[in-house]
């Protein structure tokens, strides 16, 4: 290890916050490099030294003007109890949307499986429907316009087929 | 029993005004100090400090102990702290030319290395020394000296709240003594007699 590589893992090693590699690292460094070790040494009396900074202590009044601002913080309202929390809100808001969608789709067990009675009511009427006489004189049927017949498709020029 | 910051936080959102009060008195020293370090100035370190602590108690309602209480207070102090300095900075940027002297402190001169520090130098110069030296750090190194000297926190702490990777904060943190151990030669060089035949690093 460099002196340069050492210098991250030297604070480390001082507060005796580096794992087991990084100390014996810096430690095999050290032993072999006089100038680090004496700038380890400096920072160990510099620490020292930064004890020395002076302290200051909140003014009297420091805690009263906090309790007064935390006092004049707006209070949550009666309707707070009924939105504690606005992620619940929005998700039960959410449900409840979804909900309101889900029972408005068609009724889905229309397209399922026939009842009993649907069945019935197909089968009673399949008689009438069979026989032709019946269907004959159905007015309702003669007043239904009568489909076009077929038009043959003019031939193109170009469709001309050739047998040579 | 005695309960944690987490709890006492815990218990502020559950509505408990008391553990809020509790909060307020262990940590408005350490908090006026930080921010006073941090600013420079004691009337706008108890300005901030007192923001801090409305903050902390607006954002009752959504605290979640996902990190430590420390953590995440110190990080709402250092965003407004640096928030404040660079503020300040470009404010008096905008100073018209014509203006008088800027009144700060007065120039504090710094010892050389070769200076030896006097014995009988006042204490009370010797903690200014060694303020002023702090306080000329650059912001993002001063805070990171803070919280690592001050407040004894975790790298792994220290580099959420500076919002960056541990091994970018270690860098960060060996600048900064180092400029510390440079600025505050007098008060750490090794006496010459031990340094005698050694050289600088590599």
């Amino acid at each position: 290890m460099k002196c340069e590589d050492i210098s991250n893992e030297l604070i480390a090693y001082l507060d005796r916050r580096a794992n087991s590699a990084e100390r014996r690292a810096v430690e095999d460094h050290l032993a072999g490099c006089a100038a680090c070790r004496e700038r380890a040494e400096e920072f160990r009396a510099l620490w020292g030294a930064l004890d020395g900074m002076p302290v200051i202590e909140p003014s009297p009044g420091f805690d009263a003007r906090v309790r007064q601002r935390v006092t004049a913080e707006p209070r949550p309202g009666w309707f707070a109890w009924l939105v504690p929390q606005p992620r619940l809100a929005f998700s039960l808001a959410m449900l409840l949307a979804l909900g309101v969608w889900m029972a408005r789709l068609p009724n889905r067990a229309g397209y399922g499986a026939p009842t009993e009675q649907e069945d019935f009511n197909a089968i009673k009427d399949l008689g009438v429907l069979e026989n032709y006489e019946v269907l004959m004189k159905f007015d309702a049927l003669s007043e239904l316009p009568a489909a076009p017949a077929p038009q043959p498709v003019p031939r193109q020029q170009g469709d001309q087929i050739t047998n040579d | 029993m005695t309960r944690s910051d987490v709890q006492l936080m815990l218990d502020v959102k559950a509505g408990d005004e008391a553990s809020f009060e509790f909060l307020l008195r262990k940590y408005r020293s350490p908090l006026v100090n930080f921010l006073y370090r941090m600013v420079r100035d004691e009337a706008t370190a108890e300005d901030l400090a007192q923001e801090v602590f409305l903050r902390v108690y607006r954002a009752r309602k959504q605290y979640s102990p996902s990190a430590k209480f420390t953590t995440w207070f110190f990080r709402i102090a250092t965003n407004l702290a640096l928030n404040s300095v660079r503020d300040n900075r470009y404010r008096k940027r905008e100073v018209p030319l014509d203006a008088p002297a800027e009144e700060d402190a007065p120039p504090f001169e710094l010892p050389t290395r070769e200076m030896r520090i006097d014995e009988h130098m006042a204490e009370r110069d010797r903690a200014e020394f060694i303020r002023r030296a702090v306080a000329a750090l650059p912001e993002k190194q001063r805070a990171a000296v803070l919280l690592h000297k001050y407040e004894e926190m975790d790298y792994g702490e220290i580099a959420k709240i500076l919002d960056c990777s541990e091994s970018a904060l270690k860098s960060l943190l060996f600048r900064a003594y180092e400029t510390l151990r440079v600025q505050l030669a007098p008060l750490v060089v090794q006496p010459a007699a031990h340094r005698a035949g050694e050289g600088r690093p590599s």
